[in-house]
């Protein structure tokens, strides 16, 4: 299973690093996202401003969208997925491979996306970086979660809509979580209940897509 | 017989509960001592939270595995799981509105971003996406098998509402009908409407089931037959050609 995951992740991250969306598409928008944030709080409020976590959430949310999209158009063209699956490979492989590029392409953007809110939503640097490990935990069960998702809303086949409507439930207790975690970490708070919430959070997405990721690959 | 008997009984019980349920909590039962006559919203709330959370999302979800589960798969469990959903996300909608109507005097709001309130919210929100789901896909088999898996995964929601109340500090209140140790808060008539009111939307929810599983089997016979007779016209159309 290991095996197969890594040689997933590797094909995935691969045609990522060829096609280069994520560099030139994908982080622009997050950048983009970033600044109109910024200019919504205003030059008085940003300094002072307790949305910044509550806002990088939101930009990491629309950037994750489009990376599951992007994620499950990658097997897309048809007849790939039919190919695919007469190889015989582990679905549970597959999920966890494809679940650890997501990760670690959100993990990429997540670390320019927190320097992008030191930046333009001037969120503490030192607080930012006491927050790093529960976004990098947060992101991961995001990338759980939304290959699931991706899988479910029909695997880059599906109507676009249908993703943001079933996986925003999914999303939210994990978006709340972050918010809090990292708000915490900018004013001191106690931060290991938001970890234990995310930890468990990525465990459950994981043992739900090792056991169901195959159900959805049959159909 | 006894099948027959039971299900030709069902409304007009479900009827009657439901009418018990009206006239008690309207004229029988006394105010309370603080919320006055607010406290007649709570016959209603929950009762509705009940077949929401448990009654209707759980038949959905148990109905969604036993259809995952090879021996058991049938597109009868399918059915099932899918008239629950539905049942379920009209009875979240009513719990959120009973919830709200009874908030605003008592809170002050109609709306707080409470953990109970949020979680039943996101729990109304899997459901829709489930009906979503099920629209997206043509394929019967293949929206069934989605379809299960996303009401599986909705279900860890159920306990984190459920238990939301003891796991965060939140305005709306934990439990209120026992105590800890298995003691009745309640007592006399008012404790008698809230259970009658418990059984009449449990066998409400029942009724409403049996009725929209039998529309939606003719839902599906009906599909069924006009393809047959497409499939019928176009051989027609092709022999006159």
């Amino acid at each position: 299973m290991i095996r197969i995951a890594l040689l997933v992740a590797g094909k995935d991250l691969r045609i990522e690093r060829r096609s280069r969306v994520l560099l030139w598409q994908v982080l622009p928008f997050g950048v983009m996202a970033l600044v109109l944030c910024g200019l919504a709080l205003g030059p008085n409020h940003a300094g002072n401003s307790s949305a910044g976590p509550g806002l990088f959430y939101l930009v990491m949310l629309l950037v994750t969208l489009l990376m599951i999209n992007r994620s499950q158009v990658i097997e897309g063209s048809p007849g790939t997925r039919a190919s695919v699956a007469t190889l015989g490979l582990d679905p549970a492989g597959v999920f966890l491979g494809k679940a650890l590029a997501l990760a670690v392409e959100l993990w990429l953007m997540s670390i320019v996306l927190l320097g992008g809110a030191v930046l333009l939503l001037h969120t503490q640097f030192s607080g930012t970086l006491k927050a790093l490990p529960s976004v990098l935990v947060i992101v991961t069960a995001l990338a759980a979660a939304g290959t699931l998702y991706g899988a479910l809303s029909g695997g880059g086949q599906g109507p676009a809509t249908l993703l943001p409507v079933l996986s925003f439930p999914a999303f939210a207790p994990l978006l709340i979580a972050g918010e809090r975690s990292y708000f915490d970490a900018l004013h001191g708070g106690a931060l290991w209940q938001w970890w234990l919430i995310s930890l468990v959070a990525l465990a459950a997405y994981l043992a739900i897509g090792i056991l169901l990721y195959g159900v959805l690959e049959e159909s | 017989m006894i099948k027959q008997l039971s299900q030709r009984l069902l409304g007009p019980v479900t009827l009657v509960l439901m009418a018990l349920t009206l006239w008690l909590g309207l004229w029988v039962t006394p105010q309370d001592r603080v919320q006055g006559n607010l406290v007649r919203l709570l016959y209603v709330h929950p009762a509705v939270a009940w077949v929401a959370l448990y009654v209707s999302f759980g038949t959905s979800v148990i109905a969604s595995c036993l259809y995952l589960w090879k021996r058991t798969r049938s597109i009868a469990m399918d059915r099932i799981a899918y008239c629950a959903m539905e049942i379920s996300a009209v009875f979240l909608a009513l719990t959120l509105i009973t919830g709200s109507i009874w908030g605003r005097p008592a809170w002050g709001v109609w709306w707080a971003w409470d953990a109970r309130l949020t979680s039943t919210a996101i729990l109304l929100v899997f459901a829709l996406g489930y009906l979503a789901l099920r629209r997206a896909n043509d394929d019967p088999e293949v929206r069934a098998r989605r379809s299960a898996v996303f009401a599986i995964i909705a279900a860890i929601n159920v306990p984190i509402d459920h238990f939301s109340v003891d796991w965060w500090h939140t305005l709306h209140q934990g439990a209120s009908v026992f105590t800890e140790n298995g003691n009745f808060l309640v007592h006399g008539s008012m404790l008698a409407t809230l259970f009658i009111s418990l059984f009449g939307f449990t066998l409400l929810f029942f009724w409403l089931l049996r009725a929209r599983y039998r529309l939606e089997v003719r839902r599906d016979e009906r599909q069924s037959s006009s393809l047959e007779e497409a499939l019928e016209q176009r051989r027609r159309e092709g022999a006159v050609h």
